[in-house]
């Protein structure tokens, strides 16, 4: 297993707001890892640092040995890092083939090749077959702003696979989810990155969720890490108990108990 | 030195009648995030009402000073009835389009005012400068200025005042400020926003036509002031950030000063001292100097 | 899945059928046609931006540069048509490709104001400047064609011929364009940002290159414009009533399909002209209440009204 991702001493500040401190993470190759932490610890910072919406205040982020401070989101994503949204980010007054038809479009082409036609039957079969892997084929059609949430969510991961990416970090794929639906989608997801071996990172709230997906779980309290460790180890560590999951969580872990691993 | 002053005083003049045709403006952008160009219609008709109204109240024999009741009644006149008729009667049923289609609309609506202001006034020149004339003039050295136009000073920050007042110490600023932060959730809250609206919007006219109607006595009230003040207010309002009640103050001083300086020093570029300060703001904050805070958008 | 283009084939029967009814025209109606040309390949490059969900009110300062550009150039002793049209054209890309650079970053109203400004700016210019025949302006002799100097009404026929061609050119280059990957982006700006950048393309390249694209074909209207009144002055070349016209006529057109905007233009063109006819006072409060109108009741423009015909014809009979 390589090192992929390798984050350093990252700091980010807004005013007298600690946003994010000391934060030290080694990712390698195909890791599945759960971001947890309550509300404002600092989770959807850390992923928008990695991926070049926000700049870190100060620290080092290096992808597969490149340094990324500094670079736009756009250069990110081409080194092999892509992200979906907790709020999914699609082109919503189109419909679900043709926003997959422009996220293939912008990965495919660059230069000249940007002024040949959007529409070709090839690039219509990759994303016919990429419909199927995420399993939203009979939303085809549909407009992307009257899809269920759950599909809508596929729809937006699916966008960000498209490049193949080395990393995919996923900001809650299950937030506005029924509890029903949550493991179906997860299943999908997790099926459709392995067969790329993409490693993940995902933000998650629900701990079963975490702790049948996840071998490793980074907890963030405060803008800091307060625990990095295999997601077995992870939930039993005292800190995460007090400050990330709260003792309600006692009776639904007992409940589900068999289902630990990913 | 002299000329120091006649820069200053001359800068603070125009700068407060930029903010008083600009604050109206911005009002409106703040609250309902339209860029209304029927702006410039208001000013208009509320400098050819005040024109009207004040050649019509020197004719009795009613004390002198009653004047200035004409103009500000010609300025509250105009802008409720366009205020009332024009957010009734057209705006609202473009709330929920996009922002484009609402400025074009008032953008048509502003050229069909154009017209129906010939066809009330035609196109001879109207002078009202009695106003003006009472108030007589102050000298110093080897200048000489009108207390009607110093009066403008005065004015705007009367007028800056009121709305910073109302805004930040009344029960209806604060509603204000409410639904200018988050539209939905006021309305979930129980604000009457169709009523905010309306308000905001007449309140905007009121500003501009008043704009208009105080300056009239100072100028000949003649076809095309509309077009030009609503391009100015625009560069003062973008320029202090659009919404804003103080960038507005600030827009104004600063290109009111500018000008005055290039008038008396560099009367050859006077034209292009606002754009050229519009686009060296805009270049180093896109937004203007005073731009309402974003959220988080992911 | 292959299948003929109809905007394709539509566009060159119209370009033949004009090209043939050039020599039987009438000398007004061709007036007429030319300008519709010039002004429709104006709003074609808005269509491109509003495609972007970008609105400009400033692009007469393009038409206005191309104009100018053009015109000065007669004054410098050229008179070939195809080197004034085609240096007014890239003159007024130029400074597009400049300003974009600033331009690109703006959105929304801030986009439609700044090239206001701009525009407001060549018009002073031009205002003051009395070698520009200030605010008369100046007129712009007939051109040549590549050597050949056409007399009396050929002058007209000669440049109605020379510009369908190119209009044809560019109608169905942008045509094509916007099916292309960079083209279609204009639909991927408008809705979102943010998964554009994150899908790994530039937002304000793509802006930039519409801009310049927009610039290109405004330069190319404002040159044929000079030539075909024969003057250019400020008040119909730069003023901002004249970046007015331009959204007009897009908004009437609708942005469904470059064809429409050359009806549109021609709808423009012919209102003008009998409103000036028949009411000059009354000008603005027509072309006003149209667009009230349009606003109202035609939010998607004339276009939309032919493909509801359309549909409703292949609608099967109940």
């Amino acid at each position: 297993m390589s090192v992929v991702l390798e984050v350093r001493d990252l700091q980010k500040t807004f005013g007298a707001v600690v946003a994010a401190k000391d934060i030290n993470v080694t990712v390698n190759e195909h890791e599945i890892i759960g971001i947890i932490g309550a509300n404002g610890a600092g989770k959807t910072t850390f992923v928008n640092m990695v991926t070049g919406y926000l700049k870190p205040t100060s620290g080092q982020i290096e992808f597969t040995g490149r340094n990324l401070i500094g670079l736009p989101p756009r250069e990110i994503t081409k080194l092999g890092i892509s992200r979906s949204f907790q709020v999914p980010q699609v082109f919503m007054s189109e419909s679900v083939f043709d926003n997959l038809l422009m996220a293939y479009a912008i990965a495919e082409e660059t230069g000249m090749g940007l002024l040949s036609p959007l529409y070709n039957d090839e690039r219509a079969e990759r994303v016919d077959s990429h419909l199927r892997r995420y399993q939203i084929a009979e939303y085809r059609n549909a407009t992307a702003s009257t899809l269920p949430q759950g599909t809508r969510k596929l729809l937006d991961i699916a966008m960000a696979a498209v490049r193949k990416p080395t990393i995919l970090m996923l900001d809650e794929p299950t937030s506005g989810i029924s509890a029903e639906e949550k493991f179906g989608l997860m299943d999908i997801i997790m099926d459709a990155l392995r067969l790329d071996d993409t490693t993940v990172l995902f933000i998650e709230h629900d701990m079963e969720i975490v702790e049948r997906y996840v071998s490793r779980v980074l907890a963030f309290y405060q803008g800091e890490v307060i625990c990095d460790a295999p997601t077995a180890e992870a939930m039993v560590d005292p800190g995460v108990r007090e400050f990330v999951i709260g003792e309600e969580y006692h009776r639904t872990r007992t409940e589900n108990g068999g289902s630990e691993h990913a | 030195m002299l000329t120091l002053i006649a820069i200053l005083v001359d800068g603070l003049i125009y700068s407060s009648y930029l903010f008083m045709v600009a604050v109206g403006l911005t009002v409106i952008f703040g609250v309902m995030k339209i860029l209304n160009v029927t702006h410039g219609s208001f000013y208009a008709f509320g400098a050819y009402m005040s024109a009207t109204l004040v050649g019509i109240y020197y004719q009795t024999d009613l004390p002198e000073f009653g004047g200035f009741l004409a103009i500000f009644g010609a300025a509250l006149v105009v802008g409720l009835f366009f205020g009332v008729v024009l957010e009734r009667g057209l705006l609202r049923f473009l709330y929920h389009r996009d922002e484009h289609t609402i400025v074009l609309a008032t953008f048509a609506m502003f050229l069909v005012l154009e017209d129906v202001l010939l066809m009330i006034w035609g196109t001879d020149p109207y002078y009202a400068t009695e106003p003006m004339g009472l108030l007589g003039f102050i000298d110093y050295e080897a200048l000489s200025y009108d207390l009607y136009r110093l009066s403008f000073i005065a004015l705007a920050i009367v007028v800056g005042l009121g709305l910073w007042l109302g805004l930040t110490r009344t029960k209806w600023g604060k509603i204000l400020l409410a639904v200018i932060f988050d539209r939905e959730i006021s309305q979930a809250m129980g604000i009457n926003v169709t009523v905010v609206f309306l308000v905001t919007f007449v309140i905007g006219s009121i500003l501009g036509a008043l704009g208009g109607a105080y300056i009239a006595p100072t100028i000949s009230v003649s076809p095309g002031i509309g077009v030009e003040v609503i391009v100015l207010a625009f560069a003062v309002v973008v320029i202090g950030g659009m919404g804003s009640i103080p960038g507005a103050m600030i827009g104004s001083l600063l290109v009111g000063i500018s000008r005055a300086a290039a008038v008396h020093k560099f009367p050859e570029i006077e034209l292009f001292v606002i754009y050229a300060i519009m686009a060296a703001v805009l270049a180093f904050r896109p937004e203007g100097l005073f731009a309402p805070a974003q959220a988080r958008k992911i | 899945m292959r299948h003929i283009d109809k905007t394709v084939v539509g566009l060159t029967i119209a370009f033949l059928a004009l090209l043939f009814a050039d020599f039987f025209m009438a000398e007004w109606m061709r007036f007429i046609g030319l300008q519709s040309l010039a002004r429709g390949t104006v709003a074609l490059g808005l269509l491109v931006l509003w495609r972007t969900g970008l609105v400009s009110f400033g692009h007469a300062l393009y038409f206005g540069f191309g104009a100018y550009a053009a015109a000065m150039l007669t004054l410098l002793g050229y008179h070939d048509a195809f080197f004034l049209v085609f240096a007014g054209t890239l003159i007024a890309g130029l400074l597009a490709f400049l300003l974009g650079f600033l331009l690109r970053r703006y959105r929304a109203i801030f986009f439609a104001l700044l090239n206001m400004a701009f525009s407001m700016i060549l018009y002073g210019v031009i205002v003051k400047t009395e070698a520009l025949g200030s605010t008369d302006g100046f007129s712009v002799l007939a051109p040549t064609f590549l050597g050949y100097a056409p007399e009396g009404e050929a002058v007209q026929t000669t440049l109605f011929l020379f510009t369908l061609v190119f209009t044809y050119l560019i109608t169905l280059g942008v045509h094509l364009y916007l099916k292309t990957t960079l083209g279609g982006m204009s639909m991927a700006v408008r809705e979102n940002e943010i998964r554009v950048e994150y899908l790994g393309y530039s937002a304000e390249k793509v802006i930039h290159f519409k801009y310049v694209l927009s610039g290109l074909v405004a330069g190319f209207g404002g040159a044929i414009m000079a030539l075909a009144i024969g003057q250019v002055d400020p008040d119909s070349m730069a003023n901002w009533t004249v970046s007015g016209e331009f959204v007009f006529i897009t908004i009437l057109s609708g942005i469904g399909n470059v064809a429409a905007t050359f009806v549109g233009a021609l709808v423009f063109e012919l209102i003008r002209t009998y409103a000036f006819e028949y009411a000059p006072q009354f000008w603005q409060f027509i072309l006003g209440g149209s667009l009230l109108a349009i606003i109202m009741f035609l939010p998607d423009g004339i276009w939309s009204v032919l493909s509801r015909l359309r549909k409703a014809e292949k609608a099967p009979s109940p």
